[in-house]
């Protein structure tokens, strides 16, 4: 859809953007809750024009890598390294997030052990199927767009017998945390740009108690430079006329239902509890495990792992505080100096969905003029 | 991780798996999410599955959008 990178139609909606943010008559501050919308701005050199039109975007904590705390990641390491015969499988970014421990990547495999960077969960399921002598662990984080996909490799699992498969679980639902966010204040946000793939998945409804409780307008926003500026001047017309709801700016590619299909598989599978997020500490109903029927697949218990570790962050990291929308990256005294791309300290330099990977990478030109 | 892309469905096999083209290359895709997928139907895919349908007449409807926005742009300038 090239024409939702047409310069002049976004010349078009940066006006209407700069003139609805004039109206407000103070700098309005949008959170955009999807790392992946995060690296969409700077990508396309959205960010700077934003600031232009008077409106100040902040990261959120949409990074599951990110707020995954350090326990899960060190579990993951304990399995790999402490388990002959396993293979470890995962998405690409978690293999470089640091701990206490090192990351999955510096580990040293117990013999026979690997670990195995795959792009769907089904692929470490397919390996549990060919060789039924590995154990086979897919090390799952996700948001609702992907907690669907893994649930669907354990229902498969158990469908079908197979024992050699289980899940480590860093699965964590979006709205809940949206509350944590706008409870504690500190964030300040006067609009949210909901992530659209999650909602692809959970519809629109989940997020109706944000405008109905904390009177904070929104929109669900798709992943062109042209979707999320549609996005920016629903939220912001909502704000001006004192109607704050939940707009869905991505109807090509989403319903406000969502797909029931995969909520009612997640449904199936697991359940909500309180999960403990890096940066926002315990939120209640926030994060989802297996459900009685499925517990033998969980990792955790499989592999005699305790029930909590060390969940500092590693020292001097503010990675919590960016998730939160507190401080920016820039905030960080570690940012671009001790913490780089090539040796990270936290895991927000580490996923391409990280807040401080992305400015680094993408607001050179910013840095350098502030 | 949330990054999905839109694809088009070019094959579905007995067992329903289905193959879609993305940029010009022929990928697997899990649809047993979107059982109400067609072959010709545009589907967002992330991690292997294809989570949603994509709606033909909202994208023709987003495109004139955008086409106006354009338009009344160049007018303007
Ligand atoms: S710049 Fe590095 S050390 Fe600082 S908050 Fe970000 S990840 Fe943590």
């Amino acid at each position: 859809m090239k024409e939702l990178r047409n310069p002049a139609a976004l010349r078009s909606l940066l006006s209407d953007i700069e003139e609805q943010s004039r109206k407000i008559g103070r700098t309005p501050r949008l959170m955009e809750v999807c790392g992946t919308h995060t690296m969409a701005l700077f990508k396309s050199g959205l960010t700077p024009l934003l600031a232009e039109a008077g409106v100040e975007m902040v990261s959120g904590p949409g990074c599951p890598v990110c707020i995954t705390p350090n326990a899960i990641h060190e579990a993951a390491i304990a399995i790999v390294t402490g388990t002959e015969g396993v293979t470890l499988a995962t998405f690409g970014d978690m293999t470089r997030v640091p701990t206490r421990k090192g990351s999955l990547q510096t580990a040293v495999p117990a013999r026979d052990s690997r670990m195995r960077i795959v792009y769907s969960p089904e692929e470490a399921l397919n390996e549990a199927r060919r060789d039924p002598a590995r154990k086979v662990v897919f090390y799952g984080a996700g948001f609702e767009t992907t907690i669907p996909a893994i649930a669907y490799t354990v229902r498969q699992a158990a469908a079908e017998g197979l024992r050699n498969y289980s899940v480590l679980p860093a699965l964590w639902l979006v709205p809940p945390a949206l509350r944590a966010i706008l409870e504690a204040g500190e964030a300040a946000v006067d609009g949210f740009i909901y992530p659209g793939h999650v909602s692809a998945v959970i519809g629109a409804e989940p997020y109706e108690f944000v405008a109905r409780e904390f009177g904070v307008p929104g929109a669900i926003a798709g992943f062109e430079p042209g979707d999320i500026l549609l996005a920016i001047r629903s939220v912001l017309e909502q704000a001006v006329e004192g109607k704050p709801r939940v707009a869905l700016e991505y109807s090509r590619a989403i319903g406000r239902e969502g797909n029931p299909v995969a909520r009612a598989l997640m449904d199936e599978v697991l359940e909500p509890f309180d999960a403990s997020w890096r940066g926002l500490g315990v939120i209640p109903a926030s994060g989802l495990r297996f459900r009685k029927e499925f517990a033998a697949y969980d990792a955790g218990p499989r592999f005699g792992l305790k029930e909590s570790g060390d969940d500092r962050d590693l020292a001097g990291c503010r990675c919590g505080e960016v998730l939160r929308g507190v401080i920016r990256p820039e905030g960080c005294r570690l940012f671009g100096k001790k913490c780089l791309p090539d040796s990270p300290l936290g895991p927000c330099m580490v996923s391409y969905e990280g807040a401080c990977l992305i400015h680094f990478k993408y607001g050179g030109e910013r840095r350098a003029r502030s | 991780m949330c990054l999905a892309v839109p694809a088009k469905i070019s094959h579905i096999d007995e067992s329903g798996q289905g193959t879609a083209s993305y940029m010009g290359s022929e990928v697997k895709v899990n649809l047993a999410l979107v059982p109400q997928a067609r072959r010709g139907n545009w589907v967002i895919i992330h991690a292997g599955f294809a989570i949603s349908v994509m709606d033909a007449k909202e994208a023709r409807e987003t495109l004139r959008l955008f086409r106006e926005l354009a338009a009344a742009q160049d007018e303007g300038a």
